[in-house]
């Protein structure tokens, strides 16, 4: 382990490496992504790519319950948050590597710049990177470029928006039903409300 | 004659061999496949967004309806994420208890699969006897958490509560005779792990029955031999774990390697195929049976010895105690705030992966401190497996397809989330 983050700390620079709960993480330039991927597949043996996943910072931090919820009480209907951050990288993609030969795991992280969604894919490095790219694209809208067959994965057919991003909100934005009397099925704006029956709270 | 063309079939979802909803457009030529793309999402229930939207302990339920047939295993991996962001120990007795209860989960999955598996491929009886079998650890999960198959017994800090001493029996009833009820509830008179024990002592005859059935079986072997061979290289470039991985001959499990709660104190091996195909991945589950008797006899000596607690008495994490709450403020407060509002994460991210059935299950904890996880990735073993359909499809029959998803062991609730 010690070793690893050794050299882990020589290849891509001792700031960029860090370690907790007994798990190395790896944060790299969005840019670099294809280098240093194939990099790790090659001097490191990490012949697996175990998992990829998108992440949205947008709301990182933030906290339901503020200052004056003891006068004025907690509104437990609520709309989808407005987020005053405006982070400078929103978006992550998240990379989690196994390697069967050394026993070791490693995390890879890579903060995309707020402008551009685009980032490069590691098909070509991991090939089960094909569905978790997928993935990440139609749950946060995150592109990869030189992907052969960016579809969505999981959401409905002709479905619109990113449902995992912060600012989507929990009830979605249209339901579905059967009209009798167009006899086909028809979409419509949500008609429940949001409601949060217990507040996010920060407790440091 | 006229030039035949390639066609496109659509297979599911609303077919028994899909197991679930899995729709597949395949093109063939012939019945030759040439190119198969499932489409999934029929199942998406978005299980990573509404766990973001509340205390941890809330999505302990989500967790057991990802994987609908290895229910425990799922929650081990998430209740363990928890536990290790907060940094509470687990108490001894806990750990052999969710130990016993993820091997009793994987023999019921094995089950399921074998069954299921079987009657795709064409030998009806498999199907019978494996839930048979099945049916009694059904039962344990239903004497040990109330419910049969969504549990929620795995809490951060242990397990909900301790074995029963008494194993609930049938009940008189005008539908059988008094000599049958005796029959049935023979072996209901001890404890649950009494019953356990006698499981698990019967247990490997009947995986035996199985293997009667089915590994010498012509048929049997005509659809699975060199069906979906998978090379180790490749096994790994598709991103396999679990059986699929060992199947191809890659020794890795994460009981043994990466050795998680008390695995390491256990004895029990490691099965691995040679050839990589739907054959060798039979045979590696099958010895997975026999191995996982092995641990939950190991585990039910250990614990019919050590009695003890089965929860942290950290009740920052965990409910107190009942009575306490009568007399004692402080307990009142904790059992107060833990139910309303739940107890914070400290911020950081935590990979936490288990070996349930079917593969590496793993759950990525995002917190930014608050009582609700900030993301939550779960990592669903069939995924890559499904997502490797195609190529293991590739120049294969029509009808070798069913083997193969099969083979392949997949659930849509963990696929779809």
């Amino acid at each position: 382990m010690k070793e690893l983050k050794q050299k882990l700390s020589k290849a891509f620079g001792k700031k960029n490496v860090s370690e907790s709960f007994n798990e190395i993480t790896v944060c790299i330039n969005s840019d670099d992504v294809v280098d240093v991927c194939q990099k790790l597949k090659d001097d490191f043996q990490f012949e697996i790519l175990i998992d990829l996943c998108g992440i949205d910072y947008l709301s990182y931090g933030e906290s339901d319950w503020n200052g004056n919820a003891s006068s004025s009480g907690f509104g437990r209907a609520r709309q989808a948050q407005k987020s005053s951050n405006q982070k400078e990288q929103r978006f992550g993609v998240v990379y989690h590597l196994l390697s069967v030969s050394n026993n070791q795991r490693l995390r890879v992280k890579a903060l995309l710049s707020s402008n551009s969604l685009m980032i490069q894919s590691v098909t070509k490095i991991w090939n089960c990177a094909d569905w978790f790219e997928r993935e990440a694209f139609d749950l946060f809208g995150i592109l990869f470029e030189n992907h052969n067959d960016l579809r969505r994965i999981l959401t409905d057919y002709g479905f619109v928006g990113h449902p995992l991003r912060k600012d989507f909100p929990l009830i979605g934005e249209v339901e579905m039903r059967y009209d009798e009397k167009l006899q086909r099925v028809v979409y419509e704006p949500v008609s429940i409300e949001p409601n949060v029956n217990v507040p996010r709270v920060i407790r440091k | 004659m006229s030039e035949m063309k390639n066609y496109t079939l659509n297979f599911g979802p609303q077919h028994p061999a899909a197991h679930g909803v899995l729709r597949l457009i395949l093109e063939l030529d012939g019945e030759v496949v040439e190119r198969a793309d499932p489409h999934i999402g029929l199942l998406h229930r978005g299980t990573e967004k509404l766990a973001e939207s509340k205390p941890y302990n809330q999505s302990i339920g989500y967790m057991d309806r990802l994987d609908y047939v290895s229910m425990m295993c799922n929650e081990h991996a998430y209740v363990m994420g928890i536990e290790k962001m907060l940094g509470i120990k687990v108490p001894e007795r806990a750990e052999y208890i969710r130990v016993m209860f993820d091997e009793i989960t994987r023999i019921m999955n094995h089950l399921m699969w074998i069954g299921t598996h079987a009657l795709d491929v064409g030998a009806m009886s498999v199907f019978l006897y494996a839930f048979r079998e099945r049916e009694n650890l059904i039962d344990c999960y239903e004497a040990v958490s109330g419910s049969r198959m969504h549990a929620t017994y795995y809490r951060p800090g242990g397990v909900y509560r301790d074995l029963p001493n008494k194993m609930p029996q049938y009940l008189e009833s005008k539908l059988r005779s008094k000599e049958k009820l005796e029959e049935i509830n023979h072996n209901r008179q001890g404890s649950l792990l009494d019953f356990i024990e006698d499981f698990a002592n019967k247990f490997p005859a009947s995986i035996q029955q199985y293997s009667d059935l089915l590994t010498d079986n012509r048929i049997w072997k005509q659809r699975l031999v060199n069906i979906a061979v998978v090379s180790p290289e490749r096994a790994m470039q598709l991103g396999f774990t679990g059986a699929m991985l060992r199947g191809s001959g890659v020794e890795w499990d994460i009981r043994k390697n990466e050795p998680y709660s008390v695995y390491d104190q256990l004895d029990f091996e490691i099965p691995v195929g040679v050839t990589g195909d739907c054959y060798d991945r039979y045979l590696v589950r099958m010895e997975e049976m026999r191995q996982s008797t092995r641990i939950i006899n190991q585990c039910v000596a250990w614990l019919k010895a050590n009695p003890g607690s089965v929860m942290s008495d950290d009740h920052k994490v965990t409910p107190p105690n009942r009575e306490d709450m009568k007399g004692d403020m402080e307990s009142l407060i904790h059992h107060f705030k833990l139910f309303t509002e739940g107890y914070c994460l400290p911020e950081g991210e935590t990979y936490t992966a288990v070996e349930a059935p079917k593969g590496e299950f793993g759950v990525y904890l995002v917190s930014d401190g608050a009582n609700k996880p900030y993301r939550v990735k779960i990592r669903a073993p069939g995924f890559s497996h499904l997502a490797a359909m195609d190529e293991m499809s590739k120049g294969h029959m029509l009808s070798d397809v069913v083997t193969i998803i099969g083979s392949q062991d997949i659930v849509f609730g963990e696929v779809d989330r």
